[in-house]
């Protein structure tokens, strides 16, 4: 865009630097020269001085310098700030002119060569007549100078080309052109930048000084501007706080002046660049709470400042622009590393540029309606001699005119028609939609999608108006769904309705019939006449016929569109346009419920769509189609009636599928299931509603899943939390709230017809083989064909359950680890009614503890539903939990041949060992046969038969075996000695012959075997007579391999008479036995 | 002295909202709407503070050229909004708290209504207590004449 009226002057927003030129420098044609400029002009980052550099020609004429005022006694000024002052100071007149000249110290024609310099000094000085501008001289030089003070002729020759050039020696300066060329430009900047800055500083003195000659009230107005041009020049010194000091001073100023009608645009403008040189320098200096408040400060002061009425757009327009500066200075400010915040962040400052711009636009529209006839004024009162107006702010047609009457009333009149009549060609839209969009990108930055959404239909809007109908609806279309998801009904339908005038201009006949039926269903908030002439316009839509126009649309645009609708039917064939509801909110809503959670395959599936619709008038649907996820189901759930395209909306109580708003209408459908699907979940995946038919133009309305829309869910929780009561319905009708969508069912097998029993004998007694039998019993009324049988270890127990279980048919075997732990799939043939079968199963238990088991019976099935035959697969499952336990409890103990009970037993000395089987089992136990096998290191004394064969044990009894067995001498047995293992075989008593009989394995414990020296063992006769001799024989062995002494000595009770030796001492031999006899004869009896 | 109230439910869809009947009423829900980005905003900033030393009163949340929006949360996140003119420069932050006591107190009322369901929108039309609500709204949007 070209700059406006409007925009600020280049001059005032950039960064003012200091001015210098450079002459004598022939970057052109001279390398070393251009390398010189170029260092100058390269590479200026934020570390150099600011300083703009210019190369001009040596006799370069500077703007002349008007003579000095001596008096302001009869000056009286013409306006505030002339156009060209900023640039003058910035561009035009520098603060310091450079001479280059190539000298060398040791330059033979030293004479000639000075005067030429001296004369290049003095045009310069000729130019520059009476401004302050510095001269200074650079001498480039081939050769790199010598240290201070030690080339003679060099301090000579300098001083007397200063003296020559009329130069302080501050003011000359060597250039040795060598390889550090960048080094000494830096420093020669550096001492130009302070030439320079000494020049602002006489300027700013020199501008304080006419202070004293002003009065109050003839020089208001150079008040303001001295002020800021002291302000401007401090800028140019880099000083930024007396700028800003300054630039308050002449804010304030500028208020002080005598406002009128004819200035008040004057004040303004120049109120705007002071007050955006303020807030520019405040964001500089980091104090942005300074800059807003001076910002606030100016709108304030300024808001009312309207001027003439009949140019108010100017107003709306310039605080448009001041709005949207301080937005451009505020977002600058953050790029270079301001933060800011949600609340007070660019967004704001765009957003109000652009209702301001907005503003502007409605006021030019009702200034400037001027009829067509009325011709722009000739000549052009806008038009001044230069082109441009010598101050800023002012009227061309009056510039310099200070009277607040007005000379000339007619020529006033033209040049406001003048500024009207261009105002009309402005593209405000343009504008408008320029600072929305910068608002929308900040807001978006600082979290405000709410912000963004609403600039974002403004956009819409505009480009409505803008008649860019594409742009607008693509904006629209955009944020709907935010205000639609947030429920934000009257914001939503505002928007709508925009959205429909777009897509009515541009015939889209697809965006038409959406948002048609979103402004005619519950979320809008419409009137309903409004929504009568939108259903009609929707229904000759539909017919294939072109829709009334909107209201409030532009006329000519109405003419187009009205083509465009009538080209659209001639164009007509079959248009069906699938439109999916979940994202809005149309005039329909639809509810699919299945009656139950779960159907048994051999019935019909049954579930009902309810429909409602909230339009004013009643409604005719053509078609409406339920689809599944099993698509094969979809063709038994279609309605369609056949209709004329007119009809629909007539013959209006009758047909299924017509709908009285307000109204739920409830449809059933009924299908069969496949047998396939049994076990799987039946889903509905879509509802197809269709409204119009193929002929004309249909809309086919889609409901993903079980119906429900963008504001459905919303409604339905509302609905849940609801306590209040319903009022009653006839019986037919129910209310809309109440209906939960259940969009989906399981089909579940047929329930079975058939019994199943468990008989066994709990509980399960380890390893044997456990007798389980299953009668199944048919009460169905047909033939049940492919019974099949799964049985065994329920699957999903302990893992090590599995490998010691397991399960078989034949009992009259024992299985092993190879058989599984459970039977799948057994064939047991056909079943008549009523028949019943047996089939006995044995298990196995390897551990004790639960089990549970699973007896599985599925059968196939003839049946009809609905007079189709099906073929149902059933089954029937029983569990049983089955504890197992041992069958009897083992001991067993060590004894002497006494019978004593023995810790320990000797070697080579015959102990018995004794077993005792205690019965656990609720059941008699038989003992078929035991086995004692011995450990090898063991030996038995007699014969080791069983002696419990055959023995019956009913619960609680137990069968005892005694063994008499010796262990030979070993030798000291860690932990004692293996004896061996016992092993019993047995049955329940109950048990058939053919079952196989279990042999438990016990395992018998270690003993420990002691070697004693001598072992005596006492031969006494059972019983003796009294008075009567009783012979007492004692045998004394030696179980070692030496020669012992044993010392015997008898003592005899005094029931007895003793005869024999009392005391003996014999050698005992190794391993021999001796036979030691006495007699003793009893006195008493008892 | 409001120019514009509204009560927006905790899914911050709107549950009454009345402004001036002498303005574009659009103009209003837009600006309410949007200041929840604000309202969002300075709830979730204060999420960590404990309930009971959380301040309801959100003070202003922004202002614009010609009106300043004011908000209030209640601990169900209900949210009350209040636009004032910005010409009204009388109206003191303590009288902006002061009203929306009495909105919130009057909001009370109506949620104590067993014939309200809470999340429904407040209509004069068919509670009587959304009525005494009303009432009590006009009365706070008369004042400034």
């Amino acid at each position: 865009m070209s700059p406006t009226q409007w925009d600020f002057p280049v001059e005032l927003c950039c960064r003012p630097m200091a001015f210098v030129t450079l002459t004598g420098l022939d970057v052109v044609f001279n390398a070393v020269h251009r390398a010189v400029w170029d260092a100058f002009c390269a590479n200026r980052r934020a570390d150099r001085v600011p300083i703009s550099f210019k190369v001009l020609p040596g006799d370069h004429e500077y703007p002349k310098c008007r003579p000095k005022r001596t008096s302001y006694e009869w000056y009286i000024p013409k306006g505030i700030l002339k156009t060209g002052w900023m640039n003058k100071h910035l561009n035009l007149v520098p603060a310091l002119v450079v001479v280059f000249y190539e000298l060398d110290w040791d330059e033979p024609q030293w004479k000639e060569k000075q005067s030429e310099c001296a004369t290049r000094v003095e045009i310069v000085r000729q130019s520059l007549q009476g401004r302050n501008t510095k001269v200074a001289v650079v001498l480039i030089q081939k050769k790199t100078p010598l240290p201070p003070g030690e080339d003679v002729i060099a301090s000579e020759r300098a001083a007397a080309l200063c003296n020559a050039c009329e130069l302080s020696g501050k003011s000359l300066f060597v250039l040795p052109h060598t390889d550090h060329l960048v080094g000494y430009i830096i420093r020669l900047e550096n001492a130009f930048y302070e030439h320079a800055q000494t020049y602002y500083y006489t300027e700013i003195r020199r501008v304080k000084s006419h202070k004293e000659f002003l009065n109050k009230t003839t020089h208001q107005l150079l008040f303001v501007r001295h002020q800021f041009k002291i302000a401007f020049f401090s800028e140019l010194k880099q000083d930024t706080q007396n700028a800003l000091k300054n630039y308050r001073t002449a804010y304030n100023l500028v208020h002080e002046l005598r406002a009128h009608e004819t200035n008040i645009l004057e004040i303004k403008t120049m109120a705007g660049f002071i007050n955006y040189k303020i807030c520019r320098l405040c964001f500089q200096h980091n104090t942005p709470l300074d800059a807003i408040a001076q910002f606030r400060k100016h709108i304030d002061f300024c808001k009312k400042k309207i001027g003439s009425a009949e140019l108010s757009f100017e107003h709306a327009a310039w605080m448009s622009k001041q709005f949207q500066a301080f937005g451009d200075l505020f977002d600058e400010a953050i790029k270079l590393g301001l933060t800011a915040i949600q609340t007070q962040n660019p967004g704001f400052y765009y957003q109000q540029a652009a209702y301001y711009a907005q503003e502007r636009k409605q006021l030019a529209k009702t200034l400037c309606n001027h009829e067509a006839s009325v011709m722009y004024p000739n000549p052009d009162p806008l038009e001044t001699q230069t082109g441009v107006l010598d101050f800023y702010g002012q009227r061309s047609w009056r510039q310099g005119i200070l009277s607040f009457d007005l000379s000339d009333p007619e020529k006033e009149k033209v040049g406001i028609l003048a500024i009207q009549l261009k105002e009309r060609n402005v593209v405000h839209s343009e504008m408008i939609i320029t600072l929305l969009s910068n608002a929308v990108a900040q807001f978006k930055k600082y979290k405000c999608p709410r912000m963004k959404s609403h600039l974002m239909v403004q956009m819409g809007e505009e480009y409505y108006y803008a008649k860019d109908y594409t742009k607008a609806l693509k904006l629209l279309d955009y944020v709907m769904c935010d205000y639609r998801s947030e429920g934000w009904w009257t914001l939503l339908t505002s928007i709508l309705t925009t959205a429909l005038k777009c897509s009515y201009l541009m015939a889209q006949l697809k965006d038409y019939i959406t948002y048609s039926l979103e402004l005619l269903g519950r979320a809008s908030t419409l009137k309903d006449d409004q929504k009568s002439r939108i259903e009609k316009n929707l229904i000759n839509v539909l017919m294939n016929e072109s829709p009334d126009p909107e209201p409030d649309c532009d006329v000519l645009a109405v003419k187009t569109a009205q083509k465009l609708w009538a080209d659209r039917i001639s164009l007509a064939g079959s248009n069906i346009f699938t439109i999916g509801v979940q994202d809005f909110v149309p005039f329909v809503q639809c509810k699919a419920k299945f009656h139950a959670p779960s159907f048994h395959v051999d019935v019909p599936i049954q579930f009902d769509i309810y429909l409602k619709a909230d339009c004013p008038h009643p409604i005719r649907f053509s078609k409406l189609c339920v689809s599944f996820n099993n698509q094969e189901y979809n063709q038994f759930c279609v309605i369609e009636e056949a209709s004329k395209a007119s009809e629909v909306l007539e013959n209006l109580t009758q047909g299924k599928m017509c709908l009285v708003p307000g109204k739920t209408r409830k449809l059933l459908f009924k299908f069969v299931a496949k047998t396939e699907d049994v076990g799987k979940k039946i889903e509905i995946t879509s509802v197809d509603l269709a409204l119009g038919n193929e002929m004309g133009r249909c809309v086919v309305l889609n409901w993903q899943g079980g119906g429900g829309d963008a504001a459905s869910s919303q409604e339905a929780l509302q609905a849940a939390r609801s306590f209040k009561r319903r009022p009653k319905l006839p019986d037919n009708e129910v209310h809309w709230d109440s209906i939960i969508i259940q969009a989906s069912t399981m089909i579940i097998s047929r329930v079975p017809n058939i019994s199943v029993h468990l008989r066994h004998e709990p509980p399960a007694l380890t390893n044997e083989m456990y007798c389980l039998v299953v009668t199944v019993q048919s009460h169905e009324k047909t033939q049940i064909r492919d019974v099949k049988l799964t049985a065994g270890l329920k699957p999903g127990q302990d893992a090590n359950l599995t490998q010691k279980t397991h399960v078989t048919l034949h009992g009259t075997e024992l299985c092993d680890e190879s058989y599984p732990a459970l039977l799948t799939d057994i064939p047991v043939g056909d079943l008549h009614p009523g028949e019943q079968l047996e089939k006995m199963l044995y298990v196995r238990c390897g551990t004790v503890g639960s089990r549970m088991f699973l007896v599985y019976v599925s059968y196939l099935i003839n049946t009809t539903v609905e007079e189709k035959e099906i073929v149902c697969k059933c089954h029937k499952d029983e569990t049983v939990t089955i504890e197992t336990v041992f069958p009897f409890d083992v001991a067993v103990k060590f004894v002497s041949t006494k019978f004593e009970h023995l810790e320990r037993v000797y070697a080579d000395i015959p102990f018995l060992l004794m077993t005792d089987v205690l019965s656990a089992s609720p059941w008699a136990l038989t003992i078929v046969s035991s086995e004692l096998q011995l450990a090898p290191s063991m030996s038995t004394v007699d014969q080791l038969e069983s002696q419990v064969e055959n023995v019956v044990l009913q619960t609680g009894e137990s069968a005892s075996e005694c063994f008499c067995l010796r262990c030979p001498s070993l030798g000291n047995v860690e932990g004692g000695v293996a004896t061996g293992h016992y092993i019993i075989s047995w049955k329940r008593t109950s048990a058939m012959e053919n079952i196989p009989t279990i042999s438990t394995v016990i395992t018998l414990p270690h003993v420990i075997v002691e070697t004693i020296p001598l072992h005596v063992n006492a031969d006494l006769p059972s019983f003796g007579r009294v008075r009567e001799s009783l012979p007492v024989k004692y045998h004394l062995q030696n179980k070692t391999d030496l020669v012992q002494d044993v010392e015997i000595s008898v003592e005899p009770s005094d029931a007895f008479m003793f005869s024999g030796l009392k005391q003996i001492r014999l050698p005992a031999q190794a391993f021999y036995t001796y036979q030691y006899f006495c007699q003793a004869t009893g006195s008493t009896h008892g | 002295m409001a120019v514009c109230v509204a009560v927006i439910a905790k899914e911050n869809y709107p549950l009454y909202i009345r402004s001036t009947p002498t303005e574009n009423e659009l103009k209003f829900h837009y600006m309410v709407h949007t200041s929840l980005d604000v309202v969002d905003e300075k709830i979730s900033a204060m999420g960590k503070a404990l309930v009971d030393q959380r301040e309801l009163y959100l003070g202003l949340l922004y202002p614009t050229e010609d009106y300043k929006v004011y908000g209030y949360v209640t601990n169900s996140k209900v949210k009350f909004v209040m636009v004032v003119d910005s010409s009204n420069t009388a109206l003191r932050d303590n009288e902006i708290r002061s009203m929306f006591r009495k909105l919130h107190n009057s909001y009370t009322d109506v949620m104590c209504n067993p014939f309200y369901n809470p999340g429904d929108r407040i209509q004069s039309r068919f509670v009587s207590l959304g009525r005494a609500f009303d009432n009590m709204v006009t009365s706070m949007m008369i004042q400034v004449c």
